[in-house]
Formats: structure tokens, sequence, C-alpha cells
């Protein structure tokens, strides 16, 4: 069993979708069953990971596409834990679609389930194609999320959502394989271990990447889909693309273009990092003008990745360590205020943030639930949002000053909009007649937020537990970029001459194909 | 004439079809019956399966036959079965069609088993007379079968149309052949490669070349070539237009890699250019001019258009690869675009058939198995993972950037986004959008059976990916050592 044990983490949902379609009737049971078996089996995966190696874990690998291009699967540090947390929100996203969800309720938990697979296979993958048949596959089930059970301009937001998200996807398809047939084999490690790309060739490459992984962040400028597609998904659709599609852009970057690219990221390092100040500024000034409640979080998403990329780009340890953890407090806090917004909006149906006002008097628990979240939001000192963002800034300061100098300004902006938001929905006079009889939160409600606030306080105490599965692997990455950048500059030196030699050997070759 | 055994032994699936064809129009004529049809049809569907069987299985180890002319290679025999496949389901799709458009004639297995034998000797010449005699064939047959409603304006159109425009490309071809004759003295495939290998490429030559893809194009509907097919799969009726988007497509794009690749292996910096602009433009209109359209068969023949885009770019490539990637591309094409069809047959109205792409609305929730495997399909014709469509799509990009075609592979994928756009609307408009009234319930059994074998084939293409490509391989090996 422990041979192919992430073929059964990552197929186990599949498994679960099958039985919903023999049995419709009992699909939200099947569905909440499934994904905390699944849940389970993460931790006991993470119980026996080994942290201090930084070598991939579980691996197994047979032929599957021919052409040496083979299903290889594996986790190190950096990937462990997004495993845990995609299981881990996985079942408050059933939960809380429980009572939300009345048409079609089968079919959308197929498509969750389905979707879980495919998400859970992106960070097992071990091999560039079976990585971009999972990346790519992620799209059609939340398509379907987002345009069956969307609000009112599902449509738009859907098709929105796929072709941004395809067209960058494409571009890195192509690059994948231009390296196949530069290196002569799609296998991750092989490639991270032995990345001999030229400097020219690795700028478009990653170039490609970051076309596609970029859109996924999403990056400013290419970040507009993100508004739309959370405003119109349904609660759950929007936990999981706040809290583990966006994630699979960061760990895109971590897993391809840092080890393989060396030379381009160092290159391309200065680009990221203004495209990342702009993103924390000018997306959490957005966030402060937001009449609609999840718009303002999905904005807010946006500023956050800002400095996810900024850290993992400062090519330091702390850098990179905190921007995996960024990315991991985001994925609890972001989908935690999502359920929250979802809580007030099963009740009222309207996000409109000047509809609510003095809702600590009715709704006490849930003033609490959302004061811890807001506050991890704005990255406060004892909660998880705070040791990521610090450990970014940490790591960037080392490398450039005036990044770090506008990313800190856009923490004090995002204190603003994130208690603005908090004092018009939950403070103030309760006047709205409407609001009168709101009832505070259910048991089930309860069950799906108090996991999260623990959650959400205990990363921000002791944040040791996943320090120790990322350390060795972080190390171990930046000790692969700082080799194979190396390696770039000896290619560089001699590369002039090359040029001129190989280039008219390069016609021959070309004429003698048949 | 002594060895005359050996080549018939090697012709035993045409000499099969072509005996069967001919003795089911002598049944057909003697017993006059309208009620024959599907009787014929189930004896034709049996004939292709015993042909198939000798395709696969062949009695002799020879595989040339009159000097030359015809080979049986791996590649012939990849696109033979294919072809047969295509050609027995048009026969299970056409069940209970015709009886219900009151247009059941016993013609219709007989023109489809004589366009079959047509297609059989292309993918097998290996010589340009060869290759006419086999490509007129088929096309005969086909303009006939376009037509076969007569009663129906919209048929005839069609039939006309595609007759009098296929005319024009079978005499640019010959015009083209007779040029390739004229500067290399041969019409034998194999002995014109001597010439250009040994002389060189004359003017006159390119020329000729130009005419066969003119021609060739034609056939497989590239642009500027293209016109024809959206009337054509318009007009015609359903399950024609079914068989015209499998099997003579597949057998064109076959006889094109042969007759491009084998006689010019050394012209390959002539026709390459040539080949990648039909197929980029291939690729952009048939992903653009399909947005517009509300005709789920015009919609198709846009598709078709794209896809015939997308195989050429692996032609383009000339090598191995690519001929692998074109042979993966063509079988889940075939699959792909059998489950379509199956599809739009079953939708019917009031015992009426309907073909708006409005009226699929909401299907979703009329009929839950069938929409959904008309979105597999759709995605998959897309070309999104993890579905077959993907795949092809993937193989043969990996021969176009092997073989350094960056700019078409980036305008490719491209193309491949824009078209997403109108694959996915038809997912949209069945499982977004309000519900339309259903369509008929009485789904026949065969309909049922094609469209759930290409689904099934299209989800899982990816667990059986292997032995499909090793298949592909030898076939393409054939081809380009």
């Amino acid at each position: 069993m422990m041979s192919h044990f992430l073929s059964i983490i990552t197929f186990l949902p599949l498994v679960g979708a099958l039985v919903i379609l023999l049995a419709p009737a009992a699909a939200k049971l099947v569905a909440l069953v499934t994904t905390l078996i699944e849940f389970a089996l993460s931790l006991f995966l993470w119980t026996h990971f080994d942290g201090h190696s930084a070598a991939f874990q579980f691996v197994e690998q047979s032929s599957w596409l021919g052409n040496n291009i083979t299903y290889h699967m594996g986790v190190d540090g950096i990937s462990m834990l997004f495993i845990v947390l995609t299981a881990g929100l996985m079942p408050f996203c059933i939960l809380a679609s429980w009572k939300s969800i009345e048409n079609r309720v089968a079919e959308y938990m197929v498509a969750f389930l389905v979707l879980e697979t495919l998400m859970i296979g992106v960070f097992c993958a071990l091999d560039l194609v079976l990585f971009y048949v999972f990346f790519e596959g992620g799209l059609i089930p939340m398509f379907l999320i987002i345009g069956i059970w969307g609000g009112k301009r599902r449509v738009y937001a859907s098709f929105k959502f796929f072709l941004y998200t395809f067209l960058g996807s494409v571009l890195m398809l192509l690059a994948i394989m231009a390296m196949y047939f530069q290196a002569g084999t799609t296998d991750i490690p092989t490639l991270i271990a032995h990345p001999n790309f030229s400097p020219a060739m690795q700028k478009i490459l990653w170039l490609a990447f970051f076309a596609s992984f970029a859109v996924k962040m999403p990056m400013w400028p290419v970040h507009t889909w993100l508004p739309d597609a959370h405003v119109e998904a349904p609660t759950a659709g929007s936990v999981i693309l706040a809290g583990i599609l966006l994630k699979m852009g960061g760990y895109g970057f971590l897993r391809f273009s840092l080890p393989m690219f060396a030379d381009a990221s160092v290159y391309f390092a200065p680009l990221v990092f203004v495209l990342s100040v702009v993103a924390i500024i000018y997306t959490s000034l957005v966030a402060l003008a937001q009449e609609d409640m999840k718009k303002l979080i999905a904005y807010s998403s946006v500023a956050h990745m800002g400095f996810v990329t900024m850290g993992i780009f400062s090519l330091t340890h702390q850098g990179i360590e905190g921007g995996i953890f960024q990315m991991l407090s985001h994925g609890v806090v972001s989908g935690a205020l999502f359920l929250c917004v979802g809580v007030v909006y099963d009740r009222m149906h309207t996000r409109e943030i000047a509809a609510y006002g003095g809702l600590v008097e009715r709704m006490p628990i849930y003033a609490v639930c959302f004061m811890v979240f807001t506050l991890a939001n704005v990255g406060l000192p004892g909660t998880g949002g705070f040791v990521g963002e610090f450990l970014t800034m940490l790591g960037t300061f080392q490398v450039n000053t005036w990044v770090v100098i506008f990313a800190a300004t856009g923490t004090i902006l995002s204190a603003a909009y994130a208690l603005y938001l908090y004092r018009r929905i939950i403070f103030g006079a309760l006047v709205k007649p409407s609001l009168q009889a709101i009832q505070d939160l259910t048991w089930r409600e309860v069950a799906i937020l108090t996991p999260l606030v623990v959650l959400t306080i205990a990363m921000g105490i002791y944040p040791k537990p996943v320090m120790d599965v990322t350390s060795a692997s972080v190390a171990n990455l930046i000790q692969e970029h700082k080799t194979a950048y190396a390696a770039a500059q000896h290619y560089r030196a001699p590369a002039a001459k090359l040029a001129k030699s190989t280039a008219p050997l390069a016609v021959a070759n070309e004429g003698a194909a048949p | 004439m002594t060895s005359l055994l050996p080549s018939v032994q090697v012709l035993l699936p045409e000499l099969i079809v072509a005996g069967a064809g001919l003795l089911l129009l002598v049944i057909g004529v003697l017993q006059a019956n309208d009620r024959n049809m599907s009787v014929l049809s189930a004896l034709s569907i049996i004939v292709m399966g015993v042909a198939a069987y000798f395709v696969v299985a062949p009695v002799t180890l020879e595989t040339n036959a009159f000097n030359g002319a015809f080979v049986e290679d791996g590649f012939a025999r990849y696109a033979k079965v294919l072809i047969l496949l295509g050609a027995a389901i048009t026969l299970v799709l056409s069940q209970g069609y015709f009886v219900r458009e009151k247009i059941a004639r016993f013609e219709f297995p007989v023109l489809v088993m004589l366009s079959t034998l047509g297609m059989m000797l292309m993918v097998s010449a290996s010589s340009f007379l060869a290759l006419y005699m086999g490509l007129e064939l088929q096309s005969l047959a086909l303009y006939v079968l376009a037509a076969f409603n007569r009663d129906s304006v919209r048929s005839s159109e069609a039939g006309l149309k595609y007759f009098v425009l296929g005319a024009l490309s079978s005499g640019m071809m010959l015009y083209g052949i007779s040029l390739i004759y004229g500067f290399t003295g041969s019409t034998e495939f194999a002995h014109v490669a001597t010439v250009i290998r040994q002389s060189g490429v004359p003017i006159g030559l390119i020329f000729g070349i130009v005419f066969l893809i003119s021609g060739l194009a034609f056939k497989v509907a590239a642009v500027p070539f293209h016109m024809w097919t959206p009337d054509v799969y318009e007009g015609s009726p359903t399950p024609i237009t079914a068989f015209f988007s499998m099997s003579p497509k597949i057998a064109a794009m076959a006889l094109f890699l042969r007759a491009i690749i084998v006689p010019f292996p050394d012209a390959i910096h002539q026709w390459q250019q040539v080949i990648i602009a039909v197929s980029v433009l291939s690729m952009i209109l048939g992903s653009v001019a399909a947005i517009g359209q509300t005709n789920i068969k015009r919609l198709m023949a846009y598709s078709s258009i794209g896809h015939m885009g997308y195989t050429l770019l692996g032609l383009a490539a000339g090598t191995t690869a690519g001929v692998e990637g074109v042979l993966i591309y063509l079988t889940i094409y075939l699959a792909t675009n059998a489950g379509v069809f199956a599809c739009i047959l079953a939708m019917k109205r009031n015992g009426q058939m309907v073909e708006t792409i409005s009226d699929l609305a909401g299907l979703a929730r009329s009929q839950p198995r069938l929409a959904f495997a008309f979105a597999v399909f759709m995605v998959s014709l897309a070309g999104v993972p993890p579905l077959a469509g993907f795949f092809g799509k993937f193989y043969v990009f990996l021969a176009a950037i092997e073989a350094h075609l960056y700019a078409a592979s980036i305008i490719g994928v491209l193309a491949s986004v824009v078209g997403c756009f109108y694959y996915l609307r038809i997912v949209k408009i069945m499982y977004f959008d309000d519900p339309a009234p259903a369509f008929d319930r009485d789904q026949t059994l065969s309909l049922g059976t094609i469209w759930g074998a290409a689904g099934a084939f299209s989800l899982f293409f990816i667990v059986f990916a292997a032995p499909i490509w090793s298949l592909a391989e030898f076939g393409a090996k054939a081809l380009v050592p």
C-alpha cells in the first residue's frame, strides 16, 4: 500500500465521485465521508513524511505515454503541505454547501470530488506532462461549478476564468515540449538536477511558464478574472479558488522556474518585484473602494499573492519559506473569510456591504470568528497571516530595501480595507429591519469555523510544524538554484564564441532532416 | 502474369469489399424493397468486419502488388482499420434515420461500400495513377451520397456543389500529376523520390507539387479550399455528414501524408512552407469562423476544418513523430466525431430532427447522460486535458516543436484557445441555460452504443495512450523510416 500511497490519495475522490453516480441520493454524505477519509490519509502522509530529507518521498513511477514520458509521482517538503491544505479544505467546502446548494446536488459533489483529484495530482506530479494534465484538467470542473451554481453573471465569469487561464497555460505546454527536445525528458527530478538550458532559451521558457503561473496566481495586471470568478462562484467554489487554485501558481514558480531556469529567474526577479509591489499597493487601494464583500476579499487575495511572489523571487531562505507559509496561511484564512461571507449570504442573499451593519448585536459568535480571520488577513502578530508576511519581507529586505518599503506600506493599506469592512458589517447600529431577525451561527457553521479559528491562531503562535516540513526542501531548492545559476554563468562566458561556431552546424542539421 | 496470385492475396481486403459491394447491389436490385436497407446495412457491417480482420491479419507476407503501385504497409493498415471503422459506424448511425425520413434506399450501403473501397485503395496507393483511381472511386460515390435526399433542395445543392468543386480539384490534381510526370519521368512514388535525389528540384516540379497539394487540400477541406465543407455538411442527410467527417477525411489525410512524404522527401523545403501556410490558415479559420454558427452541423464543418489544420501541422513536420502524431490525431478525431454525430442524431423533437445549437439548451437536465457525453466530446475537441483531444494535439505539437516550427505552433495553440470558446459555448448551452423542450425519448440502442463507446474512449484515452502510441509509431515507421 505504501508504494502506491500517492496514487491512492490522488484518485480516492474519483472513486467517491463514481459512488455518487451510482447512488445520487446519498451524494452529500458520500462526498463528506470521502473528503474526510482523504483528509485523514493526507495527515497520515504528513506523519510519515521525513522532514529532514529534501528528496522526493513516496515516489512511484510507471510507463505512461511512451516517449519516456512517465507516470511519476512523489512529494517533497514544498508540495507536502499543499496536499494537506487541499484535503483539509475540502470537507469544509462540502459542509458549507450542505444547505446552500439545492439543485443538482449530485453533480455538484461529483464536480468537487473530481476537482480534488486534479488538485492533489498537481502537487504530486513529478512529470511535466502529467503536471500539465492535472493543472489544466482542473479548469473543467471549476468552469462548471462557477457556470452552473454561480450568481447572476456566472456565464461571463466562467468563460473569463477558463479562457484566461487556458491562454496562459497553452504557452507553457509549448515550453514543456521545447524542454523535452532540449533535455530529452519531461521528468521533473531529472530536469531539476540537470537543467542545462542556455540563458537565452531559459528566458523564453521562463516567460512561457510565467504566462501560465502569473495568470493563475494571479499577478497584476492579469488578475482581472479573479474578482469576477470569486463574486459569481458559489461559496465553496470561492474557497477552493482562493485556497488552492491560486497556490498552484506559486507552487509552479518554486517547482519549475527557480531550479530549472535559474539564470532567467535572477534576470526577471526585478520584473516580479515591480509587479508584486504594484499588486500589493494597487489592489489594496482597489479593495478599499469595493461595495461587494467577495470582491473585496478577492482583491485582498491578489495583494497577498504579491507578497508570495515577492518572497519567492527574493531567492533567500526566509523569503521562500515565508512565501510557502503565506500561501498555506492565506489558503486557510481566505477560505475562512469566504465561508464567513457565505454564512451571511445564505441568510440575506446579498453580498452588498451596505446591506449589513451592527451584526454584532444579533450574531456575537459570528463576530468573533470573523474578527479572528480579519486580523489574520491584516497580518496581526499571533495569527497565521503575520508569519508569512514577515518572513517574505525579511527575505526580500536582504535583497532590495525599496521593494520592502513599498510592500510594508501595503500592509497598512490591508489593515485599512480589512478593518473598514469589519466595521461596516459587524459594528454600528443595527438599524436595518431585515437584519433584526438574523440568526447566529448554527451548529454546522460553528463546526466549520471553529477548527479554522484554532488553526489560524495555531499557525501564528507555533509555526514550527510547518517549517519542519519545508525547511530542508527550501534549503535544497536554494542550493539547486545556486548550482544551476553558476552553471549558466559558465555557459555564458564561452557562449559568444560557441554561437558562431554552432550556427552553420544547426543549418546543416536542418538540411539533413527528412 | 505468373505472379498474379500473390498480388491478389495482398489485395484480399479490398477484393472482399469490392465483391461484397457488387453482390449487395445485385441483391438490392432484385429485391427492390425499402425495408431491405437495414438488412443490407447489417450485411455490409459484417463484410467490413471481415475486411478489417484481413487487414490486421494478412494472409501473405507480400506487401507489394501491381509492380509497386499498391503497397500494404503498417501505415496503410492503420489507416484502413480507421476507415473501415468509420464506415461501419456510419452504417450503425444510419439505422432508423433513413426510414424515418422516408429516404431508405438499398443504394446507401452499396455506395458506402464502394467509397470505402476507394478509400482503401487511396491509402495503399504508391503511384500517382493508383492514387487518382482510388480517389475518384471514393469521390464519385460521395457526390451521390451528398445528394441522397434527392427531394430536398439543400441536399441536392450539397451534392451538386460538392461535385462541381470536387471535379475542379481533381482536375487541378491531375494537372499537377502530369507536371510531376513530365519533370521526373515517372508516376511511381519511389521512383520520383530517386529522381529528385539525383537531379534536384526543377521549377516545373514545384508547380506540380503545388497543384497536387491544392487538390489534396480540397479533399481534406483545408483553407483556402474549404468553401464546400459547410454547405455540404449542412445539406447532406446527417448520417452521411457523419460519414464525410470520418472516413473520407481520414483517407484523404493518409493519402496526403503518403503522396507528399514518400515521393518528395528531398523537396521538403519547397512543400513545407505551403503546408505550414495551409495548416495555419485552417487552424485560424476553423476556430474563428465557427464562433458565429447557429447550426450544429455547420459548426462541426468549421470544427473539422480546424482539426485538419492541426493534423497538417504534423505533416508539415515531415518526420516520424509528425506522421505518428497525425495517426493518433485521426484516431481520436474519428472517435470524437462518431460520438458527436451520434448525439446530433439523437436531437429529435416530436419526430423531427432539429439542428440549431439553441435546441440543446438545458439538455443536462432532461437527458443528463447524453449531455455529459456531448460535453465530453466538446471539451475533447477543444483539446483540454485529461480528455483524448488533448493528446491528439499534444503529439502533433510535439512533432512540430521537434521540427522547429515554432511560429506555426504558437499560432496553433492560440487558435485552439479561440476554438475553446465555441466548444465551451455548447457546454454552456447544455449545462447553464434554462431547458428548452426535451428531446424525444425513443433513443435507439445503436445511437446510445456509439456515443457511449466514443465517450468512454475520449474519457479513458489517458489510460491506454501508450498502446495506441506504439501502434501509430509502427505505422509511421513504414512511411518515414
